[in-house]
């Protein structure tokens, strides 16, 4: 795992709120949690249109935009996710998808979010290698992503 | 009010006619000379999704799944739990080729009982022979498992096997839903998404039967895991070119960079593994549905 001293420093940090906020059962506190995650996800859903947009041919092949995007990813999945999920914040709330089953399984949404960090630094290894490079990435990422909301998230 | 239908129904029918009527399809003697290729079979076992149904609740996809069963099917006639399919004597170890072909394509069991149509076989009736063999030749290089299967959680009537044969009357259908195909390419999609790949088994409503009501092809249904609805994937709701079609079923993505969840990530984990025309063919009939 690759963690930067800051992330590091954010984690301690958040560990230490991490409970006080949980058990505040401050509804106001889980719906900031959801938005915090869901703006997250976005991010990843916008750099993958980026690359993907590329892969597709929607949009023509630029070395350095590909890197830029692939390294955003990169940064993204090294932000500390502690915060975004008390318990609690799932789809009895209005407006998430979270499945509880997240609370139940937590190693195996570690193990997961390991993938996808995996399948992102494949990606940024290679993302600025030209087109084709790019190409053959998209599934495997895709793949990490598709696995944990195959569990995880509920079908809109 | 369901159940005094199907009782009216078999009432009806006198018991001599009734048991004509439903005895079960032989197996078509062209199954014995055929010889499958477990490597090709592997295909069409990704398209026809049966992992995503008979490996344990829980479990892993996996390119080697343990098809152990024990996952439970909830619907208006009871709970259905899938059975160990895996090579062993629990599972479908000691059958003949034939056999197991027969059960996928007609829902027959080897003791000449019909299968409930929680098990998909009214699209699967579409496969080829050959495709089957192959099939059944990658389903014997699966790992074995020794879990007994479970019985289903349901009542009388829908315990009587021999009303299934009813039931297969009215929606065990030789034609195809879209009954004309306007090119090769069109017509290998339609072999993947009305037969094979059993598409409308989640996307098409069922009326009060549980049959699939043709009448609303793909035009959505309510989720049979729960919550929300298996949205439509009709041109007119989807919104969607060929060529996303199929890069979601490639990659999993949205047009939005979203990606596929609950039951259609399966969906997706399976059509990747697909030859890229396999999946441009299935996008090519979505986008000409009606
Ligand atoms: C470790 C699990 C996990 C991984 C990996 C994951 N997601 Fe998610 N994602 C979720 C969950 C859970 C939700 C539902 C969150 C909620 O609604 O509260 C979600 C929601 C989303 C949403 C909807 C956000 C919204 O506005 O409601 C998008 C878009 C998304 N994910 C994209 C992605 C992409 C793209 C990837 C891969 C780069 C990815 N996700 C990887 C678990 C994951
Ligand atoms: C949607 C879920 C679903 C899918 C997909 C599915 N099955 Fe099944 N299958 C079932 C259920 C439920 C039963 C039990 C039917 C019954 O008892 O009447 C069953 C029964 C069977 C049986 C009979 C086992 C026995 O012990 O009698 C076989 C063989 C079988 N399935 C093989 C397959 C194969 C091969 C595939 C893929 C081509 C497949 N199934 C796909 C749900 C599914
Ligand atoms: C086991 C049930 C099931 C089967 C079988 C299934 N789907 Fe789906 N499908 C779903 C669900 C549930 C969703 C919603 C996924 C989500 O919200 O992430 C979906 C979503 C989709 C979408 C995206 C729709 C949208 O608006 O986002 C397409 C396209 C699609 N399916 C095509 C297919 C095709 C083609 C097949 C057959 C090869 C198929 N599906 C088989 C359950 C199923």
């Amino acid at each position: 795992m690759i963690r930067s001293p800051l992330t590091l420093m954010t984690a301690a940090a958040l560990a230490l709120l991490g409970p006080l906020a949980v058990s505040a059962q401050d509804e106001e506190a889980l719906q900031r949690a959801i938005d915090a995650r869901q703006a997250h996800m976005q991010l990843y859903a916008h750099n993958l249109g980026i690359l993907g947009g590329m892969a597709r041919g929607n949009i023509p092949y630029d070395a350095a935009m590909a890197s830029a995007a692939a390294a955003d990813l990169g940064h993204l999945t090294r932000v500390s996710q502690q915060a975004y999920w008390p318990e609690g914040s799932d789809i009895m709330m209005e407006g998430s998808n979270a499945l509880p089953a997240i609370w139940e399984n937590l190693d195996d949404v570690f193990a997961k979010s390991g993938d996808l960090v995996e399948a992102v630094a494949a990606m940024e290894a290679v993302a600025g290698d030209g087109l084709e490079a790019v190409q053959g990435q998209m599934q495997a990422l895709g793949g990490a992503c598709v696995a944990c909301h195959r569990d995880y998230q509920q079908e809109n | 009010m369901r159940l005094l239908r199907w009782l009216i129904a078999l009432a009806l029918i006198g018991g001599g006619v009734f048991w004509v009527l439903t005895r079960p399809a032989p197996v078509p003697p062209e199954y014995a000379s055929l010889t499958g290729d477990a490597e090709r079979g592997a295909l069409v076992f990704a398209v026809a999704g049966c992992a995503s149904c008979h490996i344990a609740p829980g479990a892993e996809p996996s390119d080697a799944p343990v098809l152990a069963g024990g996952e439970r099917f909830v619907s208006d006639f009871g709970t259905f739990l899938a059975p160990n399919i895996s090579p062993s004597s629990q599972g479908i170890g000691d059958w003949t080729d034939a056999e197991i072909m027969h059960a996928v394509a007609a829902g027959v069991s080897p003791g000449g009982a019909h299968y409930y149509p929680a098990f998909p076989y009214t699209s699967y009736h579409f496969a080829e022979p050959q495709d089957l063999a192959d099939l059944v030749a990658h389903l014997r290089t699966l790992p074995p498992s020794d879990v007994e299967s479970l019985p289903h959680e349901i009542g009388f009537p829908v315990t009587i096997r021999r009303g299934i044969g009813l039931w297969k009357m009215l929606y065990l259908s030789e034609d195809w839903t879209v009954a004309g195909a306007a090119d090769a390419q069109i017509e290998r999609g339609r072999y993947l998404v009305e037969g094979l790949g059993h598409c409308a088994e989640c996307h098409t409503p069922r009326d009060a039967l549980g049959g699939l009501d043709r009448s609303a092809w793909m035009a959505g249904a309510p989720n049979p895991s729960g919550e929300g609805r298996v949205p439509a994937i009709t041109p007119g709701e989807l919104g969607w070119s060929a060529a996303d079609i199929a890069y979601y079923l490639e990659t999993g993505f949205t047009p939005d960079f979203d990606v596929a969840g609950g039951d259609m990530a399966d969906v997706v984990l399976n059509t990747g593994k697909l030859p890229p025309e396999d999946r441009e063919a299935i996008a090519a009939y979505l986008v000409a549905l009606p």
